[in-house]
């Protein structure tokens, strides 16, 4: 069966402009303190840095943008941040808990 | 819920605190139109008389806000059997809970899975009895079910509502795994979740009808590997293992009292569905007491909580804290003592009795299913002997 499936493997890219679903909530959970990603049977509890890139991830600003602003806030070399983003964006995805905007961004203006 | 009570334990003093359950299993009924032989509702079935009211389940829900529980397992039975779901689903929302549907979706309509949506239901957990429709209707003795199901997983992602397909795995669908796995992916499911049976209630009752062999069970976790594998990214599997062929527990229900609190149609709190099989337990009711309190103080979940309950190999096992000494309901169900370490565990004086039961009835040809009825005559056989 495998080829004849109609979805596809997200790819995280430097040009990807990740966001989450819109079932899949962020949220800071007051009893525990802590942030929190609410999604299907699953809770998700990420770090700072996570909750950092996903605070940015808004299906308007790309990797390399939100890479930028991570390096400047942080102080820290871009070239690690980007390694750091991308891995942490792309196993999210495969967890199902991060999509990306496919859309052009002319056509949304 | 009442606010001059001090119902946090010591060492907290808002109710909303780390300690509290993640997640809520809100058993709103046990009248289901379905009758699988591997239900996890008990042998007796308590039916539409002194089920929770609307207004009940509505506090309840407020409560489970209050508490900091974070998900909602809205099921049953069948949780669409009550026509006031809407309601109670309204109330979660507004409490903040993330909100999941277990259905097996034959009742529904698109017009009600619409209004759901339209309320805010997070995501819908969608059961299939086996892609062959003829083996469905058998499984689980309802005419049309496959069809219908279909039909309510295109209305599910035509709504944009989130899908995971539920497939319990057992000798009589095994073969057809890889079949259910690509059905979740042509319905457009981002999860399925592979449950192999555990032997509880009904299920424990139909064992020798459901129980696969080491082979076809080995095979089974080999094809979810590939599976897994070839559909990163599309399918995120989740993976219930079959006790008999294990060599560890699992921390059942995440270690007692810990994560989650389920609550039975007429509202008594239970650490786990299976906990009223063991002996001189005391269960609260949401009608008497406050869930906090239930859940912080309750006898229940106090007498399994954490590891100071626990004997040897447990007591003293690196794992304690992991598996939490796996499941009570099992440990006393073939001990007859609950105390003792889940005789999954290889270090159970038990384990071996377990594996070889398991070895033998799959060998055998499978005796009929006992379909799970309400009124079905119930197995009074002391289950130290049965299983």
């Amino acid at each position: 069966m495998a080829g004849t499936f109609v979805r596809e493997r997200l790819l995280i890219t430097s040009d990807s402009r990740p966001l989450l679903p819109s079932h899949i909530k962020l949220r800071y959970d007051n009893a525990r303190r802590r942030w929190i990603i609410l999604a299907p049977e699953r809770v998700f509890d990420p770090d700072d840095t996570a909750v950092a890139v996903l605070r940015l991830a808004d299906g308007q600003r790309s990797v390399a943008a939100i890479v930028a602003a991570l390096a400047r806030d942080y102080e820290a070399p871009v070239d690690e941040i980007r390694t750091d983003v991308m891995a942490m964006l792309q196993d999210l995805a495969d967890k199902g808990v991060m999509t990306a905007n496919l859309e052009q961004r002319h056509e949304r203006q | 819920m009442s606010g001059n009570r001090s119902i946090a334990p010591a060492d907290d003093t808002s109710a909303a605190c780390t300690r509290a359950p993640i997640g809520l299993l809100a058993e709103l009924t046990y009248r289901c139109p379905l009758q699988c032989p591997y239900c996890s509702n008990p042998l007796e079935m308590t039916g539409k008389a002194g089920e929770l009211s609307t207004a009940e389940w509505q506090d309840v829900m407020r409560q489970a806000g209050e508490l900091g529980i974070l998900q909602l397992h809205l099921s049953g039975g069948e949780p669409a059997v009550r026509t006031d779901l809407e309601d109670i689903l309204a109330s979660a929302v507004e409490a903040g809970l993330y909100t999941n549907l277990i259905t097996s979706g034959v009742i529904l309509t698109r017009k009600r899975l619409k209004g759901l949506a339209d309320i805010g239901l997070d995501h819908v957990q969608l059961s299939i009895q086996d892609t062959d429709p003829a083996s469905a209707e058998r499984i689980s003795n309802y005419k049309g079910g496959a069809e219908k199901k279909r039909e309510v997983a295109r209305w599910v992602r035509e709504l944009d509502l989130p899908l995971t397909i539920n497939a319990v795995v057992h000798r009589q669908n095994i073969e057809n795994l890889p079949a259910m796995i690509d059905y979740a992916v042509e319905v457009g499911a981002s999860r399925i979740e592979v449950a192999h049976t555990q032997y509880y209630a009904w299920a424990l009752r139909n064992r020798a009808a459901l129980i696969p062999t080491r082979e076809a069970f080995m095979k089974s976790m080999a094809i979810v590997e590939e599976a897994k594998q070839r559909l990163k990214g599309i399918l995120v599997f989740d993976v219930v293992v079959h006790d008999h062929y294990a060599v560890r527990p699992k921390p059942c229900m995440g270690g007692w009292g810990r994560n989650l609190v389920d609550i039975t149609p007429i509202g008594i709190v239970l650490p786990c569905h299976a906990a009223p099989t063991l002996p001189g337990m005391a269960f609260d009711n949401i009608r008497d007491r406050p869930l906090a309190d239930i859940w912080f103080n309750g006898q229940a979940f106090q007498k399994f909580r954490g590891t100071s309950w626990m004997k040897e190999p447990c007591q003293t096992c690196d794992r304690r804290e992991i598996d939490w000494g796996g499941c009570r309901c099992q440990a006393f169900a073939m001990t007859g003592d609950a105390a003792n370490a889940d005789p999954t565990c290889v270090l159970s004086s038990w384990h071996a009795d377990f594996k070889a039961l398991a070895e033998k009835e799959s060998h055998e040809p499978a005796p009929p299913f006992i379909y799970r009825r309400m009124n079905a005559p119930a197995n009074k056989t002391h289950a130290t002997s049965s299983v």
